[in-house]
């Protein structure tokens, strides 16, 4: 009986613990063949990635590393994949062991927390090259590089040409989006019309990072953001200021409004290509259904101005080396060669995402100016906003998802907010700013 | 727990039984109890003493500084919190609602298929199903359910009633979590309490029927009298469950909509590993241990109270 108690508040400790002993088990298997020399002279070096069970990314990768180990001798790279749901506690798990691999990808958000934890190590000399990668894909912190990424995602709105023109509805471009009146003007049309319960998705039904990834741009938009990025020190002003208020405001308007569900389905593509909503608000990914759906009356949307421009989030999947790697020059040389534009062009190509450079974009049939998914990159460029390049992200996004979860079930958005700054405030200053 | 006690009486035992043989069996005894010691002390013991310790500090799950002894600070934050008495709240209502009721529809149900008829067996199985399948999945399948649009509003529409969001309504949320609760582990304790009945001889029964005793009275003389150990044990089973209450809350709610399913454990699962800090939600689940042991203290007293007084 007392297990039964017992085992909820030790569970931390178990949690980690096994991660800890499985992940030890998992290079006990093969710690020689990890890192270290071999005996003909070769340095190993050890990757994760969390692609286990995503093939097209995970194949792209294999090539790239067996490129690099075909084009030397001195050093080979010997890949790990881990299911991407474990992925972030093994990392941390090793870290704490003192186990960390040589290379290992982070999700783009998380790249200052696990810097500044000292987890990762800058890539140095690779400016020259990080230049002409999309700015969301590069994950810096303190103005150093720290990891790259292939490719990015862009957040859009998809609906149909017919459907639009058949309610009078200006169709929006990257130089003209809608503005916030002429967005609210299309839902009520689309509301009005009684075709839809909902006519507009934005995926409230899913959980997670897709809150700060998906409505923190509509916030920014709006004038207000998730700390004021000047010094990272406070969100006092950015995050309940009269502008984030108005979002906040705005964001719950839609619940009332019946535009949009306070708990949409489980798969908001799905229903939008079932004809349950008119216009969708998802990322990039959704294009591939939505068109094999629609084909040429799938119209893709930029997101609306809000007052400040349109707004999408930037940053996905970065490479990154550990700052415990005991063959730093290898890792680096890894680095450096795995960030050629064809590799950018294959790994984007395979994961269908927008490639990180220009060079790489004219190499993929879709993302080539006039290409059928050029219009993302085009997203990613002109209205791309990374997510808070501090180390208290992690906290700032799970304060974020709380807080607008709560707005749009009816909190009181200014009491919502200023609770939220309260919080990330006091986590800001008792890691005493992440100095 | 019996087989742990066993060996051990044995071993106290036979020294005065078999003093010839010398203290070998000690030996052996306690060689067999090593490995439950070594679980018991690396899973239970030291994560408890470590919670302790880190309920007193600013530890974070990522830091690249050391933990920091900050006294009763974590304390004084948890207890103004106004998302944490909603959290106690709603763990109390939980329990409230889920040890009565659960209990007596377990009886309920043990008694009815504890009769002799016909295609028991089915009912049986049908009943315990929900146990063996896993919460989330259970959890997963109910979401589904509780849809705006899904099985339940459906049926209620039929009958003229318009259904609402059950688990998007703060007004609904823990009530549907709590009927999912009952209905998951009602299975689990009806097989407790089935197995209780069956330790009740029929004699008792066929002696209350000469008697002249109807069904009720004989549920009453005989039946209740002869399940007290049982229902202490369900007591105290559900009580501890009905606390720990995290797994629905996590995959269904995420503890809203506006806190009004967030739970102590959720809480403090919430804070330490989404949010990193290690020594906030070691002060969570030092409280959350504290509430526990205190509930469970009390009915220990209450249950033996009545031991002895038969």
């Amino acid at each position: 009986m007392t297990t039964g108690i017992i085992k909820k508040v030790a569970a931390a400790g178990v949690a980690a613990a096994l991660s800890v002993s499985l992940g030890a088990c998992a290079k006990g298997g093969s710690s020689t063949t990890n890192q270290g020399t071999s005996a003909n002279g070769t340095t190993e070096l050890a990757m994760w990635t969390h692609n286990a069970g995503n093939e097209e990314e995970l194949g792209a990768i294999t090539a790239i590393v067996d490129d690099f180990n075909a084009s030397q001798t001195k050093y080979k790279v010997n890949i790990q994949a881990f299911p991407q749901d474990s992925y972030n506690q093994s990392v941390v798990a090793a870290a704490a062991s003192k186990k960390l691999p040589c290379i290992l990808d982070t999700d783009g958000p998380n790249v200052p927390n696990w810097a500044w934890a000292g987890y990762l190590a800058p890539l140095e000399g690779l400016d020259d090259t990080l230049g002409k990668f999309l700015p969301a894909t590069v994950g810096k912190y303190k103005d150093q590089n720290y990891s790259y990424g292939y490719y990015d995602v862009a957040l859009a709105m998809f609906s149909r040409k017919s459907v639009l023109e058949k309610h009078g509805i200006r169709i929006p471009t990257v130089d003209q989006p809608w503005t916030q009146a002429e967005f609210d003007g299309a839902l009520k049309k689309l509301k009005d019309s009684g075709e839809y319960a909902y006519p507009l998705d934005i995926a409230t039904g899913s959980t997670g990072e897709w809150w700060p990834y998906a409505y923190s741009p509509m916030l920014q938009s709006f004038g207000g953001d998730l700390i004021d990025r000047t010094d990272f020190k406070s969100a006092d002003g950015v995050l309940n200021g009269p502008e984030a208020v108005a979002w906040a405001t705005w964001f719950r308007s839609l619940v009332t409004n019946e535009w949009v569900a306070a708990k949409s389905g489980a798969d908001s593509t799905k229903d939008f290509v079932n004809g349950q909503s008119a216009i969708l608000y998802n990322g990039s990914w959704s294009a591939k259904d939505a068109r094999a759906a629609f084909g040429d009356d799938l119209v893709v949307l930029p997101p609306p101005d809000l007052g400040h421009g349109p707004k999408i989030g930037g940053g996905s999947w970065q490479w990154a080396m550990s700052s415990s790697c005991s063959a730093p020059e290898g890792a680096m040389e890894y680095m450096k060669f795995a960030a050629q534009d064809k590799y950018v062009a294959s790994v984007a190509e395979a994961t269908r995402n927008i490639p990180a450079t220009d060079a790489a974009a004219n190499q993929v049939e879709a993302f080539k100016p006039g290409g059928e998914n050029d219009i993302f990159r085009q997203f990613a460029k002109e209205f791309a906003v990374v997510r808070p390049e501090t180390p208290g992200y992690p906290f700032i996004a799970t304060e974020f998802t709380k807080t607008a979860q709560d707005i749009i079930n009816g909190a009181d958005p200014q009491q919502a907010l200023d609770q939220a700054v309260l919080n990330i405030d006091a986590n800001q200053q008792s890691n005493n700013y992440f100095e | 727990m019996p087989p742990a006690v066993t060996p051990d009486r044995a071993a106290a035992r036979s020294p005065r039984s078999r003093t010839t043989s010398g203290h070998q069996p000690v030996t052996v005894a306690w060689l067999m109890l090593v490995p439950a010691i070594i679980l018991m002390v690396t899973f239970l013991i030291i994560p408890i003493i470590l919670t302790f310790g880190l309920a007193f500090t600013n530890a974070r799950l990522i830091s690249p500084e050391p933990a920091r002894f900050i006294g009763l600070d974590n304390f004084t934050r948890l207890f103004s919190s106004p998302t944490f008495w909603r959290s106690l709240q709603n763990t109390v209502v939980f329990a409230l609602v889920i040890v009565p009721v659960q209990s007596a529809i377990a009886l309920g149900l043990a008694l009815l298929i504890n009769a002799k008829v016909r295609g028991v067996n089915f009912f049986r199985t049908v009943y315990f199903l929900p146990v063996v399948t896993s919460m989330v999945v259970v959890s997963m399948l109910w979401m589904f359910m509780y849809q705006p649009n899904g099985l339940i509003n459906v049926l209620l529409a039929k009958i003229g009633i318009d259904g609402p969001d059950w688990l998007g309504d703060p007004r609904t949320a823990l009530f549907a979590i709590i009927v999912l609760s009952i209905w998951q582990a009602v299975g689990m304790h009806m097989v407790i309490w089935l197995s209780g009945l069956q330790t009740i001889p029929g004699e008792l029964y066929e002696a209350a029927a000469l008697d002249g005793a109807g069904p009720w009275r004989q549920f009453l003389h005989v039946t209740w009298p002869g399940l007290r150990q049982t229902a202490t044990f369900i007591l105290i089973t559900i009580t501890i469950a009905a606390f720990s209450l995290f797994t629905q809350v996590n995959i269904m709610t995420q503890g809203g909509p506006l806190d009004s399913t967030s739970t102590v454990v959720f809480q403090a699962v919430r804070t330490g590993f989404q949010q990193q800090q290690t020594g906030y939600a070691s002060a969570i689940s030092l409280v959350f241990f504290a509430i526990v042991l205190v509930v469970s203290l009390i009915q220990r007293y209450l249950t033996r109270d009545k031991e002895a007084r038969r």
